[in-house]
Order: structure tokens, then C-alpha cells, then sequence
């Protein structure tokens, strides 16, 4: 069997607020092989954010184990997270989280500068990047000169750029008009084809629909499992009549 | 991430605001440059002093008579004839710490050339006297020991005597004739230009013959004592003025019978120690202004410190992907940290300038020589780097410290 990209056991997290405790996650068990394409659902409230946190790097479990890509994480402090976040992880947000008055290309090139790449590496990788998300011909405009969808392309070229482990989207289309949704759902479909393993978290079904397998969280805990079969995607079905070639 | 590529972007970062920028490291501008201009009018006083007493000579050491003092009132110096020709004779064979002496006797007199007349300070004097002051003749020349010994009519005369008489300080004016109280003297030379004293007398203002002469036709008296003059001394320089004064001191105390705890009954004057303390109240002024202008550079530094917390308020999403994107705590702290230091650099740069110019400008007004040492632009740059960082570690380490998650979320 092949390493799991994530494996969660028995994962708590507890937030404390003076006296009060509030348990985000509650025993909570998830595996991942490489190569799935993952959509993680929930209600506000149900922890999928508290997950999203904890698979990102960004925060650490009270209790459990978590092994990304065969690392044991849920114990390193913040230097070390942050040099697993830039190595094994790529980061996807609903608001972009571009660099105002920064070109795409040097967007893209963020991670590798951090990584301590050579300038010259930086520029190939990044550009390669760009491309793959079809903005080659975009490689220094900056973010205000580029459209919503562009933007994100760019923000998906960056958590790329390092060839990571994982995709993380969180609400990757929370921000855009539904058909250019379908378009940045496309893309990440598309990646997933590549071979990137992808989590997204959302709340509108229509875009997990995109995903092969869907995890529903509910108070703290996982409430179903399972791979998507109906891909009954109106919205596909509608951008494909419209915009197909 | 590599230094050059974090001043890079602590620069574009600095640029995105050019109005803000430019206005926060005003205040470093305005510290430095009153550091600058303060420091180096500073040094420009100081240099002048200088100047003013090497021109009166170094090594110098001048002995007054002492006063008369009738029932506690004291009447000032020369009002009581103490000194003598005896004592001078005395300091000049006993006292090795002495290089040279020269009396010198005073009066106020009117000058008469062909149609001029001015009314100034007619000194008797022995040659060693130009000697001790450094003093030469532009024109002409000074009179000798066989004027002293003779009583020869000449007469040495200052650049400003020259003016007045003559119109003008040039050669011309040697060998013509003067009268001194309306004894005929020639002029033998015309002495070298010597500005004035710190307290505004004009040396140059001044008449020279041999002091036998002055005792002969121009003041009368009791020929053995210096009474409305003085002594001046020359310090043997591998004595020094300290000990030359001391010793002086000493043996003028046996000679005039003086118990240990009586007043003495003259003054010594050391003009080494005068120049020194001269200097040293000029160089105290100057660090104090200096001291007050760094106060500003303190408020600079807070301005700094206080837009770097804005700045860091406002990219808290921006730090929050940084994090996100692998930045470790340190990037972020030395990216803020370089920013805090190109906006006081950049600041000290432009106080450098602003200082210069400023200090140019005074200079020129009250004709001191500016010197700029380069180590002080050095120090200049140095410190204003310096308060950046001092005021940038708090809200570079404010950054460096947030939660990627809590950042991210910022609105």
C-alpha cells in the first residue's frame, strides 16, 4: 500500500477561551491517498475550517497523530511547520491573497523565494506555473489588472510552483461569479488529472460535486464518507453548453 | 530569503507609499540634519577659537602688576606698581621652565603723521617680544636689542595704525615719519595682521618702540617698576605653561615677601589654559545643541515605529499568506525590520544633505571654516540605522509573532 498523503487518528482539537472549552474536533480519523481529489462539507460551526487548519500546517491538534505524506506533523513547532507548509503544501484561498502592486510572476515565485531558490530557478518554475493555469500571456500584469478568475488562476499557480503534496482550497469560488467558478473547478480538475492530490472545502454542493470523494463533517466528527457517483453537475452541464468548444 | 532580495522588497514595499514614506523619515531628515549642521558649526566655532589664540601666540604667559586695595576695594590691575624690572631679571636667570620674557609698558597717545592723526596704545617693548607673540613685520622690520640698548626714535606700527595714518598697510608707509606725543619717530616696519583677541580688542591697533625710548619720552616714572604694563613670558614648551606658571608664581611670592595664605599681589594670565577653557566651554555648547537636536531623531525613531505598526496593521493578510506560503518567523521579522531601516536611512541620507547645507549656510554667515569629517557622515547613517532598528523590533517582532490563521482571517 502506498504511503497515505494525510493520515489523521483519533484527532482533537480543543479551543479554550478562559473557562470555557470548545472541542472542534472530536476523535476524528481521515486518510488520504495521493492522487484524490477530495471535497470536504460542512455547516459553519461543524470544525471542516478546524480541519482545513490542522491539514494546512497552520495549527496543531490537542490530541491525535497526523502524518503527512508519512511525516509525523502534529508535534513540530512553528518553524518547522512553516518549512512543511512550503515544501509539501499549497495553499488556495477565497480571497486570492495576492501581493498588491506585485506582477503574477513574482506572486507565483513567493513560495521558491522562501524556499531559497536561485533567482533564475525562481522565474522558470514560476512561469511554468502560470502556464499550466493558462495565463502565459499574463506572467506581469499585476492583480488589479487582472480579472477575479484570473487572479485565482494566479493564486493556483503559486500553491503549485512548489510541486507540493497536497492542494488546499478553501472556498476556492466563494469570491466569483458562478460561471467563472466553473471554470477555476475545471482547472482544478484538471490538476487533480495531472496527479495533484486536492482537498477543497466548500458549503455549495454543486462545486464539491466536482470532487471524487466527499467527507461531510459534522460537530467535530466525520458524518459520511463517501466517493462521488452521481455527477449530476447542472452547473457543468450548463457551462459546457455554453462555453464548450 | 537573501538580504539583497529583502532590501528589494522592503524598498518596493516603501514606494507603494511614497507621501507616507517620504513624511515618516522627514523626522530622521530633520534629527539628522540638526545633528549634522550642529556638529559641524560646532567644530567650525571651535577651529575659529583656535585659530584666535595661535594667533596670540602659544606657550604665552602674561604677568600683570596687582591692584591696590584700600579698605577691601580692590582698584584693578596695574593700579599699584608690584612688578619690577628686578623680578623679570629674576624669572629669566632662575627659572629654567621659562624661555623668554619681555616687559611691556602701556600708554594712550595721540599719533600725528603728515595730515592724519589717531589716538591708540603706544607699547615700550624689548625685541623678545614679537618672539614670544610670533609676531613679524610684513614690511619693514622690527626693531632690535641695539634700539632697546640706544633708545632709538622707531616705532613699530600695527596694519589698523597704518590704515588710519597712511591709508593704507603697504610698504609705503616704512620709514616715514610719525610723531608719538609729538616726539618725531620713524616707522622701521609695519607688523603682519593679527585680527582680534577673543574679547574684540584689535591687535592691530596697536604702536611698538623700544621700551627704553618709552621710558624716555613717553612715560616718565620710577624707571624699575612695570606699572601699567606687564611681563610676557615665553614657556620653555619641555616645561610646559602649568609648571612655568607655578613657578613663576613662586618665586614672584618670595621676592615680594608674601605669606603663604597673603593674596598675591599680580596676576598671571596663561593663555594655554585660557584657549583650552575656550575651547572647551565652545565644544560643551556644542554638544549640548547636538544633544537637543537628538532629541528629535528620538521623535523620528517613534515616528518610524509608529507607521511600521500601521503597516503592519494594514498587511496582516499579507503576513497571514506569507506564513502560509512557508515564511518562517524570522522572514517576517527582517522584512519589516529592513523597512524600518531604509525609511531611517533613506531619512539620514537626507539629513546629511539637509545638515550640510545648513551648516554651509551659517558658516558662511559668521565666516567659520566648515569641516566635514567623513566619519561623522559615517556615524551619521550608522545611527539613523541604528534608530531603526531600535524602533523597528517591535513591530517587525509584532509581525513576526502572529498567528498565521488569525492573520489570514484579518479583515
Amino acid at each position: 500500500m502506498s504511503t497515505a498523503v494525510v493520515a489523521l487518528e483519533q484527532v482533537s482539537k480543543v479551543y479554550r477561551t478562559g473557562e470555557v472549552c470548545v472541542e472542534a474536533l472530536h476523535g476524528l480519523n481521515l486518510r488520504i491517498t495521493p492522487g484524490e481529489f477530495v471535497a470536504i462539507m460542512g455547516t459553519s460551526g461543524s470544525g471542516k475550517s478546524t480541519l482545513l487548519h490542522i491539514l494546512g500546517c497552520l495549527d496543531r491538534p490537542s490530541s491525535g497523530r497526523y502524518r503527512l505524506a508519512g511525516h509525523d506533523v502534529a508535534r513540530l513547532d512553528r518553524r518547522a511547520l512553516a518549512q512543511v507548509r512550503n515544501r509539501m503544501l499549497g495553499f488556495v484561498f477565497q480571497s486570492f491573497n495576492l501581493l498588491p502592486r506585485t506582477n503574477a510572476l513574482e506572486n507565483v515565485e513567493l513560495p521558491l523565494v522562501y524556499a531559497g531558490r536561485p533567482r533564475r530557478e525562481r522565474r522558470k518554475r514560476a512561469a511554468a506555473a502560470l502556464e499550466r493555469v493558462g495565463l502565459a500571456s499574463r506572467l506581469f500584469h499585476h492583480p488589479n489588472q487582472l480579472s477575479g478568475g484570473q487572479q485565482q488562476r494566479v493564486a493556483i499557480a503559486r500553491a503549485l510552483v512548489c510541486d507540493p503534496r497536497l492542494v488546499l482550497a478553501d472556498e476556492p469560488t466563494g469570491n466569483l461569479d458562478s460561471r467563472t467558478g466553473i471554470e477555476i473547478m475545471e482547472l482544478f480538475e484538471s490538476i487533480h488529472r495531472q496527479g495533484v492530490t486536492v482537498v477543497l472545502v466548500t458549503h455549495e454542493p454543486e462545486i464539491a460535486a466536482y470532487a471524487s470523494r466527499l467527507v461531510v463533517i459534522k460537530d467535530g466528527t466525520l458524518c459520511s464518507d463517501e466517493p462521488v457517483t452521481a455527477r449530476a453537475r447542472p452547473f457543468a452541464a450548463a457551462s459546457g453548453a455554453g462555453s464548450g468548444p | 530569503m537573501k538580504l539583497d532580495e529583502m532590501i528589494r522588497a522592503a524598498l518596493r514595499a516603501l514606494l507603494r507609499n511614497k507621501m507616507r514614506t517620504f513624511l515618516t523619515s522627514l523626522g530622521m531628515t530633520i534629527g539628522v540634519g540638526a545633528v549634522i549642521a550642529m556638529v559641524v558649526i560646532g567644530q567650525g566655532a571651535k577651529a575659529k577659537v583656535e585659530e584666535t589664540f595661535t594667533s596670540m601666540g602659544t606657550n604665552v604667559i602674561i604677568i600683570n602688576p596687582g591692584s591696590v586695595v584700600t579698605g577691601g576695594a580692590k582698584a584693578g590691575a596695574g593700579t599699584i606698581s608690584t612688578l619690577t624690572f628686578d623680578d623679570l631679571r629674576a624669572m629669566q636667570e632662575e627659572l629654567p621652565s621659562i624661555h623668554l620674557t619681555a616687559a611691556l609698558l602701556k600708554a594712550t597717545c595721540p599719533l600725528i603723521a603728515e595730515d592724519q592723526n589717531w589716538t591708540t596704545t603706544v607699547n615700550g617693548t624689548t625685541p623678545e617680544y614679537f618672539q614670544i607673540r610670533v609676531w613679524a613685520a610684513s614690511a619693514g622690520s622690527t626693531f632690535d636689542v641695539p634700539d632697546v640698548e640706544h633708545a632709538t626714535k622707531v616705532a613699530m606700527i600695527g596694519q589698523t595704525v597704518a590704515e588710519k595714518l597712511f591709508g593704507s598697510a603697504d610698504a609705503k608707509a616704512v620709514g616715514r615719519k610719525i610723531r608719538i606725543k609729538n616726539v618725531p619717530f620713524q616707522v622701521l616696519g609695519i607688523l603682519e595682521r593679527k585680527g582680534q583677541s577673543p574679547s574684540g580688542y584689535d591687535f592691530d591697533d596697536q604702536v611698538f618702540i623700544p621700551i627704553s625710548t618709552f621710558q624716555r619720552q613717553i612715560a616718565g616714572g620710577l624707571h624699575n617698576y612695570i606699572n601699567k604694563g606687564a611681563i610676557y613670558v615665553a614657556a620653555n614648551p619641555s616645561f610646559g605653561t602649568t609648571r612655568a606658571q607655578a613657578d613663576i608664581e613662586s618665586l614672584l611670592r618670595e621676592r615680594h615677601h608674601l605669606a603663604a595664605d597673603a593674596e598675591p599681589d599680580f596676576l598671571i594670565k596663561n593663555l594655554d589654559e585660557i584657549a583650552k577653557a575656550k575651547q572647551e566651554s565652545t565644544e560643551t555648547l556644542t554638544t549640548f545643541l547636538a544633544g537637543i537636536a537628538a532629541v528629535s531623531l528620538l521623535v523620528g525613531g517613534i515616528g518610524i515605529m509608529n507607521i511600521m505598526l500601521v503597516s503592519v496593521t494594514e498587511r496582516t493578510r499579507e503576513i497571514g499568506l506569507r506564513m502560509a506560503v512557508g515564511a518562517q518567523p524570522r522572514d517576517i521579522l527582517l522584512q519589516f525590520l529592513v523597512e524600518a531601516v531604509s525609511l531611517s536611512a533613506l531619512g539620514g541620507v537626507l539629513g546629511i544633505a539637509v545638515g550640510l547645507g545648513a551648516a554651509q549656510r551659517l558658516a558662511a554667515r559668521f565666516q567659520w571654516p566648515v569641516k566635514v569629517q567623513p566619519e561623522l557622515l559615517v556615524v551619521a547613517v550608522g545611527f539613523s540605522a541604528l534608530v531603526g532598528i531600535v524602533f523597528g523590533v517591535y513591530p517587525a517582532r509584532k509581525a513576526a509573532q502572529l498567528d498565521p490563521i488569525d492573520a489570514l482571517r484579518y479583515e
